[in-house]
């Protein structure tokens, strides 16, 4: 019997999707802090990792809970933690120490509104850009915005693969109302799950240099208690891990190569899903729970006779700018509607035509209605 | 016979010494006495891992020829409680300055202690952040002269062994860098035990603090220490203090109570062991 796929068809919360999507991609340790609309994946894990032998730890805060997810994936083991906007605040320093010593990890920010306290059982969009910029300094990051049951296990699966093929934190960027929908589960057999666990070094510990990156950029990975004996530091470093506090070389050859790790698989990486834009004149641009919407629109649309068709992002961060920009050149307008006074729609603007993008805003309990985009669509494409 | 390579050589990091500190620190003294409780333990080096913040002392991690990390300013604790709990066979080691452990880290170090987690914690308290320049923290003496109290320090200081006592912790010491001998056998004795364990280390910097309060020489601090010090072992930590005429040193905790790993896997044994029985996954709503 295997405790950690829960193999089965089921009526599920997603925050409890996420949690079983995260053991299943063999994640053994959590820590956390108790915060609305998050708290339910950190309950979860609380249940359930001691059942596969894992470890779940309340923390004093967020800024711990981030720490040790850190010290814990250095220790070998796949690590997560989850949270929402405020806590989510109180990571973003120890998020840069993971970019910089890069340590595969997973954080989960079911986004409520804010800013500051805001609204804590409501909906809202509103991270999205701190979850690209949110920690000081240049850095890449991937960010999932999934907007199903099914996708909140799915993508978290996902989320710890990349986390450990590229050495980086990965984000599950999910709206409360995503995090709070309860419909249909579907948790795979074992061996249809793909798995990717971090690169090991397979030299010995006298040649290792543990952020000599392999051509693909990314450095084997030794863990603490392997006889690597290895240092790793938030400060800039070389290949060996000793600080360099001095040279432009030294910074400019980690930073580039951390931004470059990223860049250079955008293309495996960033992931979209297309609706009804073969022939569209006007495409919806929209990502969780608010694309559920805004297929309901562009169905009521096109059986309205309208040429409208959806492109919903399921990666946020790196921004499917290609992808934006091929539909930016078929179609005459784009909307983009999201919980927020204006954050994706820059990345659009930036990729498309700015004069064919209209944004349209939502704040506070709920998202957009299929009949508040239908109605836009008709004004500005009917 | 004269000897070619320091003989705590091969406990240091290739490439990384000369260290960065100034004469007269004392995070030098407060290096080689912990590399010389590690020989005298005989640790195996694979198996232990160092985990510093930021400040002077932070760079120690870096000294050390083990598994070695250097957090976040105020995080090394947090880091490694996420070591520990994943590794409990790994001993782990905290080694940090006053202002990263008790005032941006205070809430982490408090925590700690009271989850009695085994690990060992080191504090190089030399009552200033002398990496930024000497500005006043959370152990500047009252009227002490920092670039930051340049009137006088009107705030209190921390008395860390009291408040390592009252948090929980269940072997706490003080000691100065003149006391290398004591020092070294409270190390020994901090990383024997079995549970959260803290040792307080007066250490001189006169670059940034002892030219500023009357003590610009290297020397001058080690004469304070020297005369002004008085073993009080098991005394109340709360009386143990330090004043410009008498610093308190000596061992003021050393008691037993159920460690946090060994709950935490007596805890998962005992439900994989009910799994096992059952046959079946408790029934969990998702």
């Amino acid at each position: 019997m295997r405790r950690d796929v829960n193999t089965g068809v089921y009526f599920a919360l997603g925050d409890a999707a996420c949690a079983e999507g995260a053991l299943a991609a063999g994640c053994r340790f959590f820590a956390g802090y108790p915060i609305t609309p998050a708290t339910e994946v950190a309950e979860h894990m609380a249940r359930r990792l001691p059942e596969v032998g894992g470890v779940y730890l309340q923390m004093e805060d967020e800024i711990a809970s981030m720490a040790a997810v850190i010290g814990a994936s250095y220790s070998g083991v796949k690590s997560m933690t989850s949270t929402s906007g405020p806590g989510f605040s109180l990571m973003q320093e120890n998020i840069g120490l993971a970019v910089m010593t890069e340590t595969p990890c997973v954080i989960v920010n079911i986004m409520r509104g804010g800013p500051s306290t805001g609204q804590p059982t409501k909906t809202g969009q509103q991270d999205v850009m701190q979850a690209k910029w949110g920690s000081h300094g240049d850095y890449e990051i991937i960010a999932f915005a999934p907007s199903s049951v099914q996708e909140m296990f799915d993508l978290t699966i996902e989320a710890f693969n990349f986390s450990e093929e590229f050495r980086c934190p990965v984000f599950i960027m999910a709206d409360e109302i995503v995090g709070h929908l309860r419909e249909r589960l579907n948790i795979p057999k074992p061996e249809d799950i793909h798995l990717i666990e971090r690169k090991k070094p397979s030299q010995l510990p006298e040649s290792y240099a543990p952020f000599r990156p392999d051509e693909d950029l990314i450095p084997p990975m030794a863990c603490f208690g392997e006889g690597y004996r290895f240092y790793a530091t938030g400060l800039t470093h070389d290949e060996t891990g000793h600080p360099q506090t001095d040279s432009a070389e030294e910074q400019t050859k980690l930073v580039q190569r951390l931004c470059d790790k990223i860049r250079r698989n955008r293309d495996r990486i960033v992931r979209v899903e297309r609706a009804m834009l073969d022939d569209a004149k006007a495409c919806v641009i929209a990502y969780g729970s608010v694309a559920r919407s805004a297929l309901a629109a562009v169905n009521r649309a096109r059986r309205q006779g309208l040429k409208v068709g959806l492109l919903r992002l399921i990666t946020l961060w790196p921004f499917a700018e290609k992808e934006v920009e091929e539909v930016a050149d078929d179609v005459d307008r784009i909307i983009v509607a999201e919980m927020n006074c204006g954050q994706i729609v820059r990345e659009v603007e930036r990729r498309a035509d700015h004069r064919k993008v209209t944004f349209l805003s939502r704040l506070g309990e709920d998202p957009h209605t299929p009949e508040e985009i239908l109605a836009h669509i008709r004004r500005i494409a009917g | 016979m004269t000897q070619e390579t320091h003989p705590l050589e091969e406990f240091t990091r290739k490439g990384m010494i000369p260290h960065i500190w100034c004469n007269g620190c004392g995070d030098g003294i407060i290096l080689s006495e912990f590399l010389r409780a590690l020989r005298e333990l005989n640790y195996d080096m694979n198996n232990i891992v160092i985990v510093s913040g930021i400040g002077c002392i932070g760079r120690i991690s870096g000294y050390i020829n083990a598994d070695a990390f250097h957090t976040t300013h105020g995080r090394p604790i947090a880091f490694a409680v996420g070591v520990k709990a994943t590794r409990p066979d790994l001993k782990v080691v905290v080694i940090s300055g006053d202002g990263d452990l008790f005032s941006i880290g205070g809430n982490h170090f408090i925590h700690a202690a009271r989850r009695n987690i085994d690990m060992t914690v080191i504090c190089s308290n030399n009552f200033n952040y002398g990496m930024t320049g000497g500005q006043s923290g959370p152990t500047s003496p009252l009227e002490a002269y920092t670039t930051t109290t340049p009137y006088g320090n009107i705030e209190h200081p921390f008395n860390l062994v009291h408040l390592a006592a009252g948090s929980g912790a269940v072997y706490v010491a003080r000691w100065t860098t003149i006391h290398v001998r004591l020092l070294r056998e409270s190390m020994k004795k901090a990383l024997k035990k079995h549970g959260f364990t803290f040792i307080e280390v007066l250490s001189p910097c006169p670059e940034q603090y002892g030219r500023r309060n009357k003590m610009p020489k290297p020397m001058d601090s080690m004469v304070w220490f020297r005369e002004k010090s008085v073993i009080r072992n098991r005394i109340d930590p709360l009386k143990a203090e330090i004043t410009p005429n008498e610093i308190v040193v000596g061992e003021f905790v050393d008691t037993e109570k159920p460690e946090f790993t060994d709950l935490l896997q007596q805890q998962i044994r005992m439900i994989e062991m009910k799994l096992e029985k059952e046959g079946k996954l408790t029934n969990v709503p998702l």
